[in-house]
């Protein structure tokens, strides 16, 4: 507009003076209407000319810093960085993360016993939870992937809740048609989990987009792991939320490895947190195992989420101590020793323990304390869990579409007749009648 | 003299695929007349109707969608200058950029992008650009938005998506602007897969899909959005998911079909008639997921023969399924083989076209065995 109208005065007599430099200075100010030859036209690109052939080297950078705040022995580092929360909600980050990490114990025994199929623990890896959880709103829509069960956690997902789910009984949210772990709660706000690794993702996108329209000042996170950044759906999803404005911090849980593949088979550039820039996307690298990291990251992603309505990539570096899940054993790709350094080095529990007891906050006698009735906590939703039947069989045919259709209705009345018949070979008094 | 161009004129009006209006308008010689006739029908509405043909029928549908619910937003390739097949027309000039909007070129983003909005109840309204295209959304489709509900133990659904996409031959789409892939879709529980044939139907249906508390697949013939046209009426009508039409009615034989294909069997029935001595029952399936097995059981148990046409190729067509019902419920009745005159199990090829479709030579001839066995 300015450009044209400055051109409309040259050509009149008012500006006949204006010399051509004057012009092209001005002009440059707005790029779109830019007729001069300074810079490239191109609608896909208006960035600069160069006369010098030559290749971005892709090792060029030193990879985006990661972001902490303590070092491995629970010190602050930069007093600034200190989001200084109080006694209470630090407590509860510990006690949470500890819990969890009961919770994942006797679950992955529990499968080792054959009491439930199958479990995915996430040792090492409950300060990306915990952390990112307490920055949010309760309200703020979380998309996972598998290895989020902390954010529930926190959130009030109670043991019982878990251990439902795991068994598939009769008060699984879920009615018993998932693996374990797929947890979901609409009262949490924390939508249902599905196996295939990245669909979640482009959903996200179109979720807070929702939210943008409804200005109901919340966000959505989408959790992922660096394997599921490399699958289609990650890239569409960046690329939607880019372009289409939709406030969703994507989380990545960078913990080294996809079951076996480490993460230097998964990329070969700057991780997850270098295509984020390429998207036009805000992105920031943090450390994972560092509780008070992943807070203010958050934190201050849900702020431009909120503030600017744009998506923000979020690249938690950590590690994963346990196997894949219960179907995997990690000693056959990696060394125990690997293992062991980290969860003797940089765990992220430890790590908060430190500066707990260093603020006067937690001694051994309340580790002690709190040691027990965590166990028997956890030990008693089990025993409960357990002594559940499954729900009534007939809700395999249920909650296919909003109203059960003809055809399903006849199914289910053939297998009721078939069950009926061949009783003995159905374990039905398992499920509730 | 005068009256004669009159009546050219006329007949040019009322059909413009007629053999003469391609003579006379075509200037390549490659353009060839469909191998349908679109006859129209009259909405059993009362009410004032306009003329529109199938784009502007689901133009219509969706402008009315999003007039009434403020939640609902369209999107998809190039919906914002109105779309490749015009369908989203003056949409986001009416309606604003957040509510009508393009996409990234990524069909398993529109698809997934779509499933989240959905969940938090808003109503997406998603187009892929061609059926040929959605097979990156299959993922998303079937693992997804198909399960999202049951999956979750009714905590979360995705009702609120209806996903529209242009299907079938076209007269020169070859491999990739012609294929019809609802039966790749028909073997996923938890889905609605919806064809209409004509403009009154695709309005009436297309606003039940959007509004049904079912993700919708909602495929649209295309070389039916410029050549049917119909008096359509003007208000809010919802014509119901899963009831299949009977639109022409015979004791002898019963033709099923959906999409373009309907046109193709009304015509065969004619021929039948005319040519045989026999009386046709055609059925539209109008749905193909859940599909209306009584309506068709009912017209088989009359009648004992059945042929089904498809344009997608034989194997494991959405014919296979229907047979191997129709045998089950009812055997007794049949007096003949179940015929089922598709496209070829190739590739939809280009200039082979004419011989690749379930024209009405070949299923007139299906008809005819069928009468004769």
């Amino acid at each position: 507009m300015i450009v044209r109208r400055l051109l409309r005065s040259c050509l009149t007599s008012q500006f006949s003076e204006v010399p051509f430099a004057t012009l092209i200075k001005a002009s440059s100010i707005s790029t779109h209407d830019n007729l001069g030859e300074d810079r490239p036209q191109f609608p896909g690109s208006r960035s600069q000319w160069t006369e010098k052939l030559e290749f971005i080297q892709p090792d060029i950078y030193d990879g985006i810093p990661v972001y902490r705040v303590m070092n491995t022995k629970g010190q602050i580092i930069d007093q600034t960085q200190d989001p200084q929360l109080p006694e209470e909600t630090v407590v509860k980050m510990y006690k949470v993360m500890t819990q969890l990490n009961s919770m994942d114990r006797i679950m992955y025994e529990s499968q080792r016993q054959g009491r439930i199929s199958f479990y995915m623990t996430n040792f090492g890896e409950e300060g990306t939870h915990i952390g990112s959880a307490a920055a949010l709103n309760p309200k703020d829509l979380i998309f996972g992937q598998y290895r989020e069960a902390g954010t529930l956690l926190w959130r009030g997902f109670s043991l019982d809740q878990f251990m439902n789910q795991c068994y598939g009984n009769c008060e699984d949210l879920g009615k018993g048609r998932q693996m374990p772990v797929h947890y979901g709660s609409k009262d949490l706000n924390f939508v249902t989990i599905s196996s295939p690794l990245g669909t979640q993702m482009p959903q996200a996108s179109g979720a807070a987009y929702a939210f943008k329209r409804q200005k109901n000042g919340l966000c959505v996170i989408c959790y992922f792991g660096e394997g599921t950044s490399s699958e289609g759906d990650a890239h569409a999803a960046l690329n939607f939320a880019a372009t289409l404005e939709c406030p969703v911090i994507f989380f990545c849980r960078n913990n080294g490895y996809a079951i076996s593949t480490p993460s230097r088979e998964q990329y070969k550039g700057d991780g997850v947190a270098g295509r984020g820039p390429a998207y036009g996307i805000h992105t920031i690298r943090v450390d994972g195992n560092d509780v008070f990291a992943v807070y203010n990251a958050t934190k201050a992603a849900r702020d431009i989420c909120a503030s600017e309505n744009k998506p923000v990539l979020l690249e938690a570096m950590t590690y994963r101590l346990g196997h894949h899940s219960t179907s995997d054993d990690s000693t056959a790709y990696r060394s125990v020793d690997e293992v062991r350094y980290w969860d003797e080095r940089d765990h992220p529990i430890a790590r908060l323990k430190y500066y707990l007891v260093s603020k006067g906050w937690w001694d051994d006698a309340k580790e002690k304390a709190w040691k027990e009735q965590n166990k028997k906590e956890v030990l008693q939703a089990f025993a409960r869990a357990e002594k559940k039947l499954k729900p009534n069989w007939t809700e395999l045919f249920k909650d296919v579409y909003h109203e059960m259709p003809q055809h399903l209705r006849e199914q289910m009345k053939q297998m009721q007749e078939h069950v009926k018949k061949y009783e003995e070979h159905y374990q039905v008094k398992s499920f509730v009648k | 003299m005068k009256s004669k161009i009159m009546s050219k004129l006329l007949m040019l009006k009322s059909n413009p695929c007629s053999p003469m209006f391609i003579r006379l308008f075509s200037k390549s010689p490659q353009c060839m007349a469909t191998h349908f006739k679109f006859q129209p029908e009259t909405a059993h509405l009362d009410g004032e109707t306009a003329k529109m043909n199938l784009f502007q029928a689901v133009n219509n549908a969706l402008d009315i969608a999003l007039a009434k619910d403020p939640s609902a937003v369209v999107f998809g390739e190039d919906v914002s200058f109105g779309g490749v097949f015009r369908c989203t027309i003056g949409l986001q000039e009416k309606y604003g950029k957040d509510r009508v909007f393009n996409t990234p070129l990524c069909e398993q983003g529109i698809a997934g992008f779509g499933i989240g909005l959905a969940t938090t109840g808003a109503t997406a309204i998603a187009e892929i650009q061609f059926g040929d295209y959605i097979l990156p959304a299959f993922d998303q489709i079937c693992n997804e938005a198909a399960k999202f509900r049951y999956r979750s133990g009714n905590l979360w659904e995705c009702g609120k998506l209806t996903i529209r996409s242009p299907i079938s031959a076209v007269g020169h789409g070859a491999l990739y602007h012609s294929q019809s892939p609802e039966a790749f879709f028909s073997h996923c529980p938890g889905l609605r897969i919806v064809i209409p044939r004509s403009p009154i139907k695709a309005k009436g249906l297309l606003l039940s899909s959007i509004r049904t508390a079912d993700p919708v697949l909602f495929f649209e013939p295309k070389v039916l959005y410029r050549s049917a046209v119909e008096e359509v009426p003007v208000q809010d009508y919802m014509l119901p998911l899963s009831k299949a039409d009977i639109v022409a009615e015979g004791d002898d034989v019963t033709l099923v079909g959906w999409g373009t294909q309907v046109h193709v069997l009304k015509e065969v029935a004619e021929m039948a008639q005319e040519k045989l001595g026999v009386k046709c029952d055609v059925i539209d399936l109008v749905s193909i997921l859940p599909w209306d097995k009584d309506t068709v059981f009912n017209s088989v148990k009359k009648t004992g023969r059945l042929l089904i046409a498809h344009e997608a190729p034989l194997t494991s067509g959405f014919g296979a399924e229907v047979a191997a019902a129709v045998q089950e419920a009812c055997f007794l009745s049949l007096e003949a083989p179940i015929q089922r005159v598709c496209g070829f199990d190739t590739p939809f090829p280009h200039v082979f076209e004419p011989f690749y479709i379930p024209d009405k030579w070949r299923c007139f001839d299906a008809v005819n065995k069928l009468v004769r066995f």
